[in-house]
């Protein structure tokens, strides 16, 4: 008995390392593109054209980076992606007074609302982008930052999780509130928000993950240069110097790294979002 | 017991509900209007040279060759790339699930990586990789004395290279979906079944498996919803060459919008591929209402 539980045991511990093994490759692979990317970003671009490529840079260059500021223009890039992540966040906050209203208010209409909301995830992009553009137009918002933003300044997966949180606190706190006086706004900022800090915490990294990665409307509504965000200008960058590939991977490193900080630090609260969302 | 007036609902929910209506809901009747019209660049600047065609939209682009050819490619997209995905995020999800040491959280890590980088980005390093003269793939395989893929250039291996690029991308979203719901499962069924002998492999497929159902059908439905409406990859590696075999439907939209101006031609193709969305996702609720009557 006790050998066959000791065999066992062994079984299983290969069984792990086998299971570390397998994920390590795997791991690696995918890791392969994030580590040639930023190797060959501090490459010269002589050496990135050799036909034995160098693992680790032989000459270590920022010249790539200087480049993208000095001749390109990173700095306006980097700017207008900035503002469009400020921007992305009073969408947040639109969507977290509409989640708040849907979770705690009784109102005419409002569950028909909500199901419109909802309705709104299920409309594919490419259906909208343009008619958007058309009606941006109309508006005589095309080529402009708020043409740029306003699309997709809410939605609805945003909303449907901050109702979802918002309907766990209880009742009891918003009317102990409301009987010092509060206002209905008032009680939304100082209790309702604070409380909701998990959330905002996801919905907060996740709005900018995606406000600092916007590629779409940028790409469809900025002509002028000076109105491109990172990607818009990465994408340029590919067209304009596509031999190019060190100063391309350093374009691309200069987008991916910030990101890639972020994540790290932040990464429990994003992974336990999908908890918090509920999809199991 | 109400303190609050009666606007004071419609007050929160009025700037995300008016900017819901501008930018999703009103722009689905403009453009069922449109893809009834030519509007075209000339219609945009005085609408009085907009015209209505009925359905002649509709009827040119199922004889347009380029579309029909997009929709041949996204289909393969599809085929391919949904299997893909949900096999590669599964077992991922499946080994990290197993391990218990704390190496395994820095995997999961490793493998939720991609999906949170700029695509522009990705696409342009993997761009890189897949160059065929100077790219590190090319170069691996030449180490081990295999010839040079031309990864890009080949209207079929483009295809597979998109595919690549986009299950790489794909699998970290999903295999925190797949983790999720493998953590829901109770610990005493596998106690259980183990205590009657069952080894891992009959574990995974009578317990796990099974019980992982709706977590493996959320994910085929969002995935396969994504792979039909696939863009930024061929927009940004290949504009849809070599000769159109790796041009997506929504690619084929955006071409006509916004490169031709032909704003109804694509609107009627938008059209189509949301009807498609629609009918498909239709008959994966069915399958799976099927698959649980027994």
């Amino acid at each position: 008995m006790q050998t066959k539980l000791s065999n066992a045991k062994k079984a299983y511990r290969s069984q792990q390392w086998l299971a570390a093994l397998v994920l390590m490759i795997g791991g690696i692979l995918v890791a392969i593109p994030f580590i040639w990317m930023v190797l060959s970003a501090f490459k010269p671009e002589s050496e990135v054209l050799k036909l034995t490529p160098t693992l680790w840079p032989e000459t270590f260059t920022t010249e790539n980076f200087l480049y993208l500021f000095e001749n390109m223009n990173f700095g306006v890039y980097l700017k207008n992606t900035i503002i469009v992540v400020l921007c992305s966040f009073v969408g947040l906050f639109f969507n977290a007074m509409a989640g708040y209203a849907f979770a705690k208010y009784k109102f005419k209409g409002s569950e028909k609302l909500f199901y419109l909301v909802l309705a709104t995830m299920m409309i594919p992009g490419q259906v909208t982008m343009i008619p958007v553009y058309l009606i941006l137009n109309q508006m005589g918002l095309t080529n402009t930052m708020a043409g740029i933003v306003l699309p997709g300044l809410v939605g609805a997966f945003s909303i449907f999780l901050f109702r979802q949180f918002m309907s766990t606190i209880p009742n009891e706190l918003i009317e102990a509130a409301r009987l010092d006086g509060a206002s209905e706004f008032r009680v939304f900022m100082q209790l309702i928000l604070p409380i909701s800090k998990p959330i905002l915490a996801v919905q907060g990294i996740l709005t900018f993950i995606a406000g600092w990665n916007s590629f779409l409307w940028p790409l469809i509504m900025a002509n002028d240069e000076s109105l491109y965000t990172l990607s818009v200008g990465l994408s340029l960058l590919k067209g304009q110097y596509g031999g190019n590939f060190a100063l391309q991977m350093a374009g691309s490193t200069f987008m991916v790294v910030p990101i890639v900080i972020i994540f790290i630090i932040f990464q429990k609260h994003i992974i336990e979002g999908y908890t918090i969302s509920g999809m199991k | 017991m109400k303190s609050y007036s009666k606007s004071t609902p419609y007050l929160f929910i009025g700037p995300a509900l008016i900017l819901l209506a501008v930018f999703s809901l009103f722009p689905i009747v403009v453009a069922l209007v449109i893809s009834f019209t030519d509007i075209d660049l000339a219609g945009l600047a005085d609408y009085s040279n907009i015209s209505f065609i009925g359905l002649e939209n509709y009827k040119n682009i199922f004889s347009d060759p380029i579309f029909m050819k997009s929709i041949g490619n996204t289909l393969f997209y599809v085929v391919i790339g949904v299997p893909l995905v949900i096999a590669c995020s599964l077992a991922v999800a499946l080994l990290i699930n197993f391990g218990t040491a704390r190496i395994f959280r820095g995997f999961r890590l490793i493998f939720y990586m991609p999906s949170i980088t700029n695509v522009v980005a990705v696409a342009v390093v993997w761009t890189y990789l897949y160059n065929p003269q100077f790219g590190l793939f090319n170069y691996l395989l030449g180490l081990v004395g295999i010839p040079a893929i031309p990864w890009l250039q080949d209207p079929t291996i483009a295809k597979g290279s998109l595919i690549a690029l986009a299950v790489w991308r794909a699998i970290g979203v999903n295999m925190i979906i797949f983790l999720a719901a493998l953590q829901g499962i109770p610990k005493t069924y596998y106690e259980a079944a183990q205590l009657d002998g069952a080894n891992n492999w009959k574990q995974l497929t009578n317990i796990t498996l099974p019980l992982l159902r709706y977590a493996i059908f959320f994910v085929s439905i969002t995935t396969m919803i994504g792979w039909l409406q696939f863009f930024e990859e061929p927009f940004v590696m290949t504009k849809g060459g070599p000769l159109d075999s790796t041009t997506s439907v929504a690619l084929f939209i955006y071409r006509n919008g916004f490169q031709l101006s032909n704003f109804g031609y694509a609107a009627a193709g938008s059209f189509v591929l949301f009807v498609a969305i629609i009918i498909i996702t239709m008959i994966q609720f069915r399958l799976q209402k099927k698959e649980t009557d027994f």
